[in-house]
């Protein structure tokens, strides 16, 4: 093994970089040191610096996490046809996706991690010297389901890597039942973590079947929706090849997905609408307000709009095989689905409480600062392992030019 | 633009100990590392505090050790001296409340007399009872008022209905939580380990009463008015970015006694016993009047039953 060799080509690897490259990286560590500040104060005040009350008990930091949960879950979109079907452009490009979900789970764990009262008791966690409440806590479920696709998600493409380092084949009967068990457990994280609000009889708003279905359709068009935008940084920024066709097919999901996204939601429409029962008021307070309450209603509305555009701007091919309005339409979903998987789902759970009473909630300094430095986090270690992996795909890296001391090219700008 | 009430910061790492110190008015990046230093170490404040094990784990000997350190903290913070009473349940015993809906004039003196039994915090304020006032002719729980504040009461044209815990038999919150903090004695009640809480705030979110209720900054209690005499599953003084909740005021009835909002009530619509025993109070009025559990179509199982007893 030649660990000092990997280090000094890796660490030359993440100084060197277009201007770009810096400014990009010492803005994320301005928002990770915003974000650290204010948690601190978090840390030292407990909660009450945060907008959450005993009425809304979860924000925006549970917001992100079940947005982001729904981004590495999509990363099984690009296994499923790259590992099984080995359709041609994809196979080369789907450790990128993986590398996505891979901070995409970090910044989870870290958002579910601010949103706790007692970090300091984690260790109550862990089965044995604590207590993980299996099999009747969802959330319980969730920590092991989360944790068990951080794992596959970091051997599987480290095994590659690995072997592309030292230059050997890949053994893939090896890899294979990895790759199969992969699939499900991708659907399984964001199920379970739907199933977490799924579960509650105390929200009909969370309370209905439709809920886990609603979940893996948004995802799928979130995560590759971030995969798109990802994947042409990438290509512009080093000599990987991604193939507009592989672009063009990750769309195409995202068509199918935002289909059934739109259509569960019709759904759902229908059936508060049409039966009318109080479990109509989380609804109407998200779309149009309840007792003149209504700090939702823009966003919502925002959400709606821009799935729908996004929705069109796919269906067209003229236009989904244009970059410029791909990209507008990617924008616009992830942006959509950021408002609709993240405080359009969590808040209006708590709105009206179980007693009836009406009490809004708006995230505070503290938790925007807190959330922009997981962010901050998430994005700095995505840029890191890409920096990492990609000369290792690329041939770059490799331990052969590790002994020589030097990296055997440079990336062009 | 955010509702939230504001209080004086406190010093992180171990929960209890609060610092009047005021915390410099700039804090530089190192200083704010050294504190998420000192919050990781949570060992520099109180190691005992930091490994201490779940209530239902701990030998009776740790559990003294625990409960003497803790009688020692609360000493030094109010200068009393507690006593933290570790009584499990009594056999052939099931807890069960009877609230006479009909009798209840909404006058609230059970929500302070549970604040002061019960030792919730005044700065930030917690109430474990909720009163709703609804107007005659419906239930519906969107047209209730919490915040109602006539010169008298009861008010013509209302009526009130008290909430609290409904310790149900088919708790939602004991199930979802991911550590086993909270559970379902075997006398019925349910419970929070303080020190084992990890405030997801999960059951929160699970409980269709509104019953839980979380400490988001230091509990504030002034030292004239504290309750000295607690159960470590009760009453004792909390720590910030904990759930708390009623336990039917476990240091009190599992001494016999009544719970302070039954013996409060200045009408007497408040009833308490034990549900295993036919000739108790509380059995005997579940027999013969007419009586309803809120929510009953989620199947919680409430043995919380409001009444009407004429």
């Amino acid at each position: 093994m030649d660990h000092p060799g990997f280090i000094r080509g890796a660490i030359r690897r993440l100084l060197i970089g277009p201007p770009i490259y810096y400014i990009w990286i010492g803005a994320l560590l301005l928002l990770i040191f915003f974000g650290i500040r204010a948690y601190i104060g978090q840390l030292q005040a407990g909660l009450v610096v945060t907008g959450m009350t005993s009425y809304v008990s979860w924000g925006l930091y549970i917001g992100n996490f079940t947005f982001l949960v729904g981004v590495a879950a999509a990363a099984v979109l690009l296994i499923i046809p790259a590992y099984l079907y080995d359709f041609g452009p994809i196979k080369d490009i789907v450790i990128v996706g993986e590398a996505l979900a891979v901070s995409a789970l970090l910044m989870c764990l870290m958002f579910v991690t601010a949103d706790l009262g007692r970090p300091d008791r984690v260790w109550h966690l862990i089965p044995g010297v604590g207590i993980l409440n299996l099999p009747v806590s969802l959330l319980g479920w969730d920590i092991v389901v989360l944790n068990g696709y951080l794992f596959l998600n970091l051997f599987i493409p480290g095994y590659i890597l690995v072997k592309a380092y030292y230059d050997k084949p890949v053994n893939y009967h090896f890899l294979l039942p990895f790759i199969l068990l992969s699939i499900p457990w991708a659907v399984s994280i964001h199920t379970v973590t739907a199933f977490i609000y799924n579960g509650l009889v105390a929200r009909p708003f969370w309370n209905a079947s439709i809920l886990a279905p609603r979940f893996l359709a948004s995802a799928f068009c979130s995560g590759p929706a971030l995969i798109i935008l990802l994947f042409q940084i990438v290509r512009y920024y080093s000599r990987f090849e991604v193939k507009d066709a592989a672009l063009f097919k990750i769309a195409e999901m995202i068509v199918v997905a935002m289909a059934i996204n739109l259509f569960l939601l019709g759904a759902e429409f229908f059936k508060e609408i049409y039966s009318n029962t109080h479990h109509l008021s989380p609804l109407e307070y998200l779309y149009v307000g309840l007792h003149g309450k209504d700090r939702l209603v823009p966003w919502i509305w925002t959400a709606l709009a821009f799935n729908i555009t996004a929705f069109i701007i796919f269906l067209i091919p003229y236009t989904r095989k244009n970059f410029i309005t791909l990209n507008i339409g990617c924008v616009l979903i992830i942006i959509g689905i950021w408002i609709e998987k993240g405080m359009g789902l969590i808040i209006p759970g708590f709105i009206p409480s179980p007693l009836g009473q009406v009490w809004e909630y708006a995230p505070s300094s503290t938790e925007i600062f807190v959330s922009l430095g997981i962010w901050g986090i998430g994005l700095l270690i995505l840029t890191v392992l890409l920096k990492i992996i990609i000369p290792i795909e690329l041939g770059e890296l490799t331990v052969a030019g590790a002994e020589h001391g030097a990296t055997a090219h440079r990336s062009h700008a | 633009m955010d509702s939230t009430p504001k209080t004086k910061p406190v010093v992180a790492g171990c929960a209890d100990r609060e610092s009047s110190s005021a915390l410099p008015d700039r804090r530089t990046f190192l200083q704010g590392a050294a504190a998420v230093l000192g919050m990781l170490a949570v060992s520099s404040c109180s190691w005992e505090e930091f490994s201490q094990q779940h209530f239902t784990r701990m030998t009776k000997a740790e559990l003294d050790r625990t409960t003497e350190r803790l009688r020692a903290e609360y000493r030094e913070k109010w200068g009393k001296e507690f006593t933290i009473g570790t009584e499990g349940p009594i056999d052939h015993t099931m807890f069960g409340y009877g609230l006479d809906i009909q009798r209840c004039i909404g006058c609230r003196r059970c929500v302070y007399a549970c604040v002061n039994e019960n030792n919730q915090s005044r700065d930030p304020q917690i109430q474990y009872i909720r009163v709703l006032r609804f107007p005659n002719g419906t239930m519906n729980l969107e047209q209730s008022e919490l915040y109602y504040a006539p010169e008298e009461v009861p008010q013509e044209g209302y009526y009130y209905m008290p909430v609290q815990c409904q310790h149900c038999v088919n708790a939602p919150c004991t199930k979802v939580c991911p550590v086993r903090a909270t559970w379902t004695e075997p006398d019925g009640i349910v419970v929070v380990d303080y020190n084992w809480c990890i405030g997801c705030r999960y059951c929160m979110a699970a409980c269709p009463y509104q019953g839980r209720w979380f400490n988001f900054a230091q509990p504030v209690i002034p030292a004239d008015q504290i309750t000295t005499d607690t159960h470590y599953l009760g009453n004792r003084p909390r720590m910030r970015n904990v759930v708390e909740k009623c336990t039917f005021c476990i240091q009190r009835v599992r001494k016999g006694r009544y719970p302070a909002c039954v013996e409060i009530c200045p009408v007497g619509a408040r009833k308490f016993g034990n549900l295993l025993d036919p000739d108790s109070e509380i059995s005997r009025l579940i027999k013969t009047k007419r009586v309803f559990r809120l929510k009953e179509e989620l199947n919680t199982q409430p043995k919380f039953y409001y009444f009407f007893a004429t």
